[in-house]
């Protein structure tokens, strides 16, 4: 009895040893950092997710091939939301808890990232979000930064712009959807301080296919200037050939939601003459050689452009940012400890991306001033930047 | 803009919205005279035709990439019936209806991943995005138009078959009494298989049309088919010109209540006038009590 007692406790030491030496081996072996990404690769959304997810797949496969980070390669899990807020946070629990992962790129959509925001926050895991409302790094959470420009910036450069043309009396049409409504939000709060009167407001559902009627209300409200379509859905282009057709002859301005060439594309001629700010990425050719950004945004576009053969938005680029503040943050602070990569990424300054140059502080997890947008049209079929 | 204008404009808006949706209502009319089935994948069919039709457009002239869209969305529909409806004869409707919602979202995942998420239409029949024909102080796009046309020539022509022919005679048998259909020699699997064929027919002539319009997606298909269906059971189910009529009445009373309400009380609206006319008649606007004549065209 004795002596079976002995052997199995010595059999026990083995194994230990055994399984000892065997996690040691695979530490040493560097395994990759990974990082999760909540992308709404399908589904309404997919406009954003579809480029974002394949921007990522392409910059992962760029910093392995050159080496990886800190001699490791790096991993990047990507999960379809599919544009849900359910299932971005049954995701984000699935990378927080199994998977572990240091930081997360994503979600697409601000509905989604608003949901998960809190969830990051107590595991103190970094969230770098992918979606451009204000309200997401307004008040700023520990670990939640995001790189597309703020919409409260957008909302300034169009009011500006409309200042420049006379426009003071205008109608705002927005989807139901986060993106919309946080616009919708910024729309009115910021309407009075640059003498703007919004005379319509009107919300329409995010899948509608057909906007005739609540522009004919438009149409037959007096003295209205402009009209503002605040969404990142097809309507966008529908709102374009619905205003011609009904004969609505008033400039429209879009929200930066409009930087993807496949709407024009859907809109055709009706798009011609759009107004909507947005990041420099759809314009690279019309910018002089010393900007700070013209190299990485042409190489971005020519990289993502004969991989995937097709044109290169600027979603795809918040993506990019995304992972590539989440590598230098690894870079700059030296390790894989996140609260060490969080306090990195905070001091980032002068890190040129394709949104623009961040700057994050404390008090900025955006780290883009109002420079980072510009005033586009459309000109010909194609985005051009925007000309007095 | 004149008053007089603006009502007609909003008119207007609600006709197009409402010819897409009498459009989509006619297939799912077609199925359930014939088979009692209310099909929820008649939207698929509307999204496999506009689908199908956009990538045929690519190498082929439009009119001819829209009649092969039409014909092979047809054959899928006549597929389907074959390998499941088929099969599942002995089951209860219920059960039917249930695997028609499951269908739907099967083919709806398979479009996802024959094709992508990516939005796509075909080019204007006539025209382009920003033509519009002018009536009086309105104006509405030409495509409307061929939408309205469609869905006229659609009904024509299905009446026609129904009523005077000898295949859309047995069709009405079997749908009104099966058993004495039987007896007189109709073989009564094969005319609920064409009602199928037929059906998808049409939804994908729909996506077709609608596409300029709607745009065309992987998912376009289920909110379509809810509204189809409202306009059906408005109108009155298993009657083609009570479809019409249906659609073009919740499309109108949506543009018009635009016209009073915020944009975002558009579905209530409507629905809400539904509910209110299925209070008072059941059968909807123009169907007649069941009983009656069940299932009459």
């Amino acid at each position: 009895m004795k002596r079976a007692v002995i052997i199995a406790m010595g059999l026990c030491m083995l194994l230990g040893v055994v399984s000892f030496q065997k996690s040691a081996a695979a530490a040493a072996s560097a395994k990759p950092i990974k990082i999760g990404a909540l992308f709404s690769v399908t589904g309404p959304a997919s406009f954003l997710g579809a480029p974002e997810e394949k921007t990522v797949k392409m910059l992962e496969e760029k910093i392995n091939a050159a080496g990886g980070v800190l001699g490791r390669k790096i991993q990047v899990i990507v999960k379809d939301t599919q544009g849900s807020p359910e299932k971005a946070v049954s995701f984000a629990k699935q990378l927080i808890e199994e998977e572990q992962v240091l930081a997360i790129i994503g979600p697409s959509t601000t509905g989604e990232t608003m949901q998960i925001k809190g969830l990051c926050e107590e595991n103190k895991m970094i969230l770098v979000s992918c979606a451009a409302a204000e309200s997401i790094t307004n008040p700023v959470a520990k670990y939640v930064f995001k790189t597309p420009q703020k919409d409260s910036q957008a909302v300034t450069w169009i009011y500006n712009i409309m200042k420049d043309l006379g426009i003071s009396k205008i109608a705002v049409v927005t989807s139901n959807d986060g993106f919309g409504n946080q616009g919708k939000l910024q729309l009115e709060a910021a309407a009075a301080d640059h003498g703007i009167e919004i005379l319509v407001n009107e919300v329409y559902d995010k899948q509608a296919t057909d906007l005739t009627d609540i522009l004919t209300k438009v149409k037959g409200t007096a003295g209205v200037q402009a009209v503002v379509n605040w969404s990142i859905v097809p309507a966008q282009s529908i709102v374009a050939k619905n205003m011609k057709q009904i004969g609505l002859d008033v400039p429209l301005f879009q929200s930066h939601g409009f930087g993807n060439p496949k709407y024009v594309e859907q809109a055709g001629v009706a798009a011609e003459g759009t107004l909507f700010p947005a990041g420099r990425l759809l314009v690279v050719g019309e910018l002089p050689d010393d900007h700070p950004q013209k190299a990485l945004l042409a190489a971005y576009k020519k990289d993502y452009e004969t991989k995937y053969e097709e044109n290169v938005s600027t979603f795809g680029g918040h993506a990019y940012d995304a992972l590539t503040v989440v590598v230098e943050g690894i870079k700059k602070a030296g390790s894989i400890d996140r609260d060490k990569v969080r306090d990195a990424i905070e001091s980032l300054k002068g890190f040129a991306g394709t949104a623009g140059i961040f700057n994050f502080s404390p008090e900025d997890h955006t780290g883009l001033g109002l420079d980072a947008f510009d005033m586009m049209t459309v000109k010909d079929g194609k985005f051009s930047l925007y000309k007095k | 803009m004149r008053q007089g204008d603006l009502i007609l404009q909003y008119f207007l808006s609600g006709i197009t919205k409402g010819s897409i949706y009498a459009v989509v209502a006619i297939g799912f009319n077609l199925i359930y005279s014939a088979t009692g089935i209310l099909n929820f994948a008649q939207g698929e069919f509307v999204m496999l035709g506009g689908m199908v039709a956009v990538t045929l457009a690519f190498f082929l002239p439009l009119p001819v990439a829209v009649a092969a869209a039409v014909l092979i969305v047809a054959l899928v529909g006549g597929l389907l019936e074959l390998v499941f409806f088929r099969r599942l004869r002995r089951h209860s409707l219920l059960h039917m209806v249930i695997i028609t919602i499951g269908l739907s979202i099967v083919i709806q995942e398979a479009a996802l991943h024959v094709w992508d998420e990516k939005v796509r239409s075909l080019p204007y029949f006539t025209g382009n995005e920003i033509s519009s024909v002018h009536l009086f102080g309105a104006a509405i796009s030409p495509q409307v138009l061929w939408v309205l046309a469609t869905v006229g020539v659609t009904v024509v022509l299905l009446h026609g078959f129904l009523k005077y022919t000898m295949r859309g005679r047995a069709m009405r048998a079997c749908s009104s009494n099966p058993e004495a259909a039987m007896l007189a020699g109709i073989n009564i699997p094969n005319m609920r298989t064409l009602s199928f064929v037929l059906s998808a027919a049409l939804g994908a002539m729909a996506g077709c049309v609608i596409s300029p319009i709607t745009m065309t997606h992987y998912e376009m298909g289920s909110g379509l088919a809810i509204k189809g269906f409202s306009a059906a059971i408005l109108g009155g189910l298993g009657n083609p010109m009570a479809a019409v009529l249906g659609g073009l009445l919740v499309g109108v009373l949506e543009a018009f209540s635009v016209s009073v309400l915020p944009a975002a009380y558009n579905d209530v609206t409507a629905f809400a006038i539904l509910l209110l006319v299925l209070f008072v008649r059941p059968h909807g606007l123009l169907g007649r009590p069941a009983g009656e004549s069940v299932r009459e065209f």
